[in-house]
């Protein structure tokens, strides 16, 4: 026995003892095993659906959808495709998730500053908004600012008026929509110069300022240029543009651009709960960086102002981004609620709507599935670049 | 070695998961008789229809429909049992196995009787499409109502029919789209639309909802036929039958004139028809997979077709519903059910 170990040379195993060899296997079966199981999982859907009946296949995104969408950003009549109101919700799922994200980011930048405040009352305030608006849930706030505000604003006879251009009711906020007439290009190709000049007198700046020390008021340019320019385009032009004014024709007001009440109760639903998660996240960021910092800043004489911005923030920003990139992710799907206020998102229109009258639950479900994980995916990715770029650099 | 039998167990789970659908080889009755009970699909709360009273009983039209089939299958119509369901939910909730039938308010239509893989099993209520309008707005008829707003429910023919309407009339129209029939009411009433939309009982019912129901009204005009049944899945003949003759047994009865008071007497009735109706003549039952008195329990404990309306929506009840379509064909409606022979 113990004659023919010896002989075995013990540098290489047999494939079945090297580790390597194993662990390759193993994968190669657990890869094999969740394949086949995906794979069983789809063909079992498929042909149990074949059995009972149930239509399947993606050929119902072609078929005329039958049905009217209060609000659309693209053209939209009850004849077009399923498909195109897929299109219809997401741009409105991303109209709102767009808005709630800046809104979010602006007010909770603000609390999460004010939280620190020395002020006593401006850091108590700041708090107790933290406390509450977190600690409610989403769904309530909800239908908080949309029954609560809604039942306060007048009918669209007894319209609330601004100088006959803009009115407010509860169908909604109307204002005048503008129609660009010829020549209205001159003015929107001043603007692409007025913004062009505004980058290249910021490189100048900051390259004197480097160069020289000398400091250019760069914002109190870069601001008369912007509207300048355009404003001198178009009274050259001879004001080429049209406004159709919202007028009462029977029920409700037509014409012009409405923002409906269910998109503005859930602007400020989601813009103001996440506001108070960013704000703790802010507070969190600012206080991570250490005291030293700010008294160095002080001590070279920065005022308060520019420490904050010029060394707290840029350092803050290391630890807020990667919980910040998680609650950009959960206003988006969040922004799914707005099915409870009858706001037509992606999950109201397509996963609602569109899955019941064509009863193909199982596409429509992964079709909205596959949005939101590519939305999230997306923003995770933006957010993964701006991180890459604030990251501590280690020398 | 943990991890390799937690791994097995859970190929094992998702084996079952996924083998779960090959393994119905029980038939829909069997199961009900297995189990108990029949878990009957019906609206979270619309009154005359399906709601539930402040103890917890349910009580309507679609409810005493599934409750006849309940009594045809156990000689006991307290065997059924309920499930809320929104008008999104419900078509996932019969065809995933959830419940055994559905008695929600729900329209007959092509795509739904075709495509779904699921079987309308008759009608319990024949509706129209509507319009509820506050009174102040002064409207008489649908045609006046060019550029409203409208408030409907998510998932429903009304959704279409609305859409179809106003576009034949070339009329424009915003939909507002809610989940529940709830929601479209407080919409209506915190003057988010101008007009509710649903099938015209549903509007008596959702009318008796508002804090003054004198502040709307009906308007004359119906824009569409809404056959409401109830529904089971495709594929099990016997208890699409059960469901379909449970129907016809009531509207027959109603028309022999055997009510549930006078059942008891009715047995001894030499009519043929009323004989084999109640199990006392014939193998009924047996023909459909249940036992011969299966006409008699219905009766005895659900009543008949007009028992049943005239006790959820018919006059003298808040939805105070005349039975106009849904009288007997013998009075000038269209509820005609085949003989049962």
């Amino acid at each position: 026995m113990s004659e023919t170990t010896s002989q075995i040379t013990p540098a290489r195993a047999k494939p079945w003892n090297d580790p390597r060899v194993r662990s390759l296997v193993f994968q190669l079966v657990a890869i094999a095993g969740v394949m086949w199981g995906g794979w069983t999982l789809v063909d079992n859907t498929l042909a149990n659906m074949e059995a009972r009946g149930i239509s399947t296949g993606f050929g119902f995104l072609e078929q005329s959808a039958g049905f009217g969408i209060i609000m659309s950003l693209i053209p939209y009549e009850a004849t077009d495709s399923y498909g195109r109101t897929f299109w219809v919700g997401l741009l409105n799922t991303l109209l709102v998730s767009g808005l709630g994200i800046v809104a979010a980011t602006l007010l909770g930048f603000m609390i999460g500053v004010a939280r620190l405040s020395s002020n006593w009352l401006i850091a108590k305030l700041s708090l107790a908004y933290i406390e509450i608006i977190r600690n409610i849930p989403l769904l309530l706030q909800i239908f908080f600012w949309y029954f609560a505000v809604l039942r306060n604003l007048p009918s669209p006879r007894q319209s609330v008026e601004l100088g006959g251009l803009f009115f407010l009711n509860n169908r909604g906020f109307y204002l005048p929509d503008p129609i660009a007439l010829p020549g209205f290009g001159w003015v929107e190709l001043a603007l692409a110069i007025a913004i062009a000049s505004v980058i290249a007198l910021r490189i100048w700046a900051k390259r004197r300022q480097q160069a020289t020390g000398q400091i250019f008021p760069t914002g109190k340019v870069s601001l008369a240029i912007l509207v300048t320019l355009p404003v001198l385009a178009f009274l050259a032009t001879g004001a080429p543009l049209d406004w159709t004014v919202p007028e009462l024709r029977g029920f409700n007001f037509r014409g012009g651009i409405t923002i409906i009440p269910e998109l503005a109760a859930l602007w400020v639903a989601l813009s103001l709960y996440t506001a108070s998660f960013i704000a703790e996240i802010v507070r969190s960021g600012i206080l991570s960086v250490s005291k030293g910092q700010t008294e160095a800043a002080r001590a070279l004489g920065l005022r308060q102002g520019l420490t904050l911005r010029l060394v707290v923030i840029p350092q803050a920003m290391r630890v807020i981004i990667p919980p910040l990139t998680s609650q950009y992710l959960n206003l988006v799907k969040n922004s799914s609620l707005a099915t409870a206020i009858g706001y037509p998102d992606l999950v109201s229109v397509f996963m609602g709507t569109t899955l019941n009258q064509t009863g193909q639950a199982v596409e429509v479900v992964a079709m909205t599935m596959a949005v939101y994980l590519t939305i999230s995916l997306l923003i995770s990715f933006v957010m993964n670049l701006y991180n890459r770029a604030v990251a501590l650099k280690e020398r | 070695m943990k991890k390799i039998f937690s791994l097995a167990a859970g190929t094992a789970t998702l084996l079952g998961v996924v083998m779960a659908g090959n393994a119905m080889a029980n038939t829909t009755l069997e199961n009900i008789r297995e189990k108990g009970h029949l878990q009957c699909g019906v609206t979270s709360g619309l009154p005359g229809f399906s709601q539930p009273d402040d103890k917890g009983n349910w009580t309507g039209i679609d409810v005493d429909t599934c409750r006849a089939v309940a009594a045809a299958i156990f000689g006991d119509a307290s065997k059924a049992q309920f499930t809320p369901l929104t008008a999104k939910e419900r078509f996932t909730a019969l065809q995933s196995g959830e419940i055994d039938m559905l008695s929600r308010n729900t329209t007959w239509t092509l795509t739904r009787d075709a495509s779904l893989g699921l079987n309308f099993a008759g009608v319990n209520y024949y509706d129209g499409q509507g319009f509820l309008v506050s009174r102040e707005l002064g409207v008489s008829d649908a045609t006046e109502l060019d550029g409203a707003t409208a408030c409907i429910q998510a998932g429903t023919t009304t959704e279409l029919n609305m859409a179809d309407y106003f576009r034949t009339h070339g009329m424009e129209f915003n939909a507002l789209v809610f989940d529940t029939s709830e929601q479209t009411v407080q919409g209506f009433a915190a003057g988010r639309c101008d007009v509710l939309t649903s099938d015209r009982s549903q509007l008596a019912a959702l009318r008796s909802k508002l804090t003054d129901p004198n502040s709307a009204v009906i308007l004359p005009t119906i824009i569409s036929k809404e056959p409401l049944g109830p529904v089971v899945r495709q594929g099990d003949d016997q208890w699409f039958n059960i469901v379909k003759w449970t129907l016809f047994t009531q509207v027959n009865a109603e028309e022999l004139g055997i009510t549930s008071a006078n059942v008891d007497e009715m047995k001894s009735s030499d009519n043929p028809s009323i004989q084999r109706l109640l199990g006392t003549d014939g193998d009924m039952g047996e023909k459909l997979g249940l036992s011969a008195d299966f006409g008699y329990n219905i009766i005895k404990e659900v009543g008949n077709y007009g028992e049943m309306y005239n006790r959820n929506v018919g006059p003298g009840t808040p939805l105070d519903l005349e039975r106009g379509l849904n009288a007997l064909w013998t009075e000038g409606g269209i509820m005609y059910a085949p003989p049962v022979r």
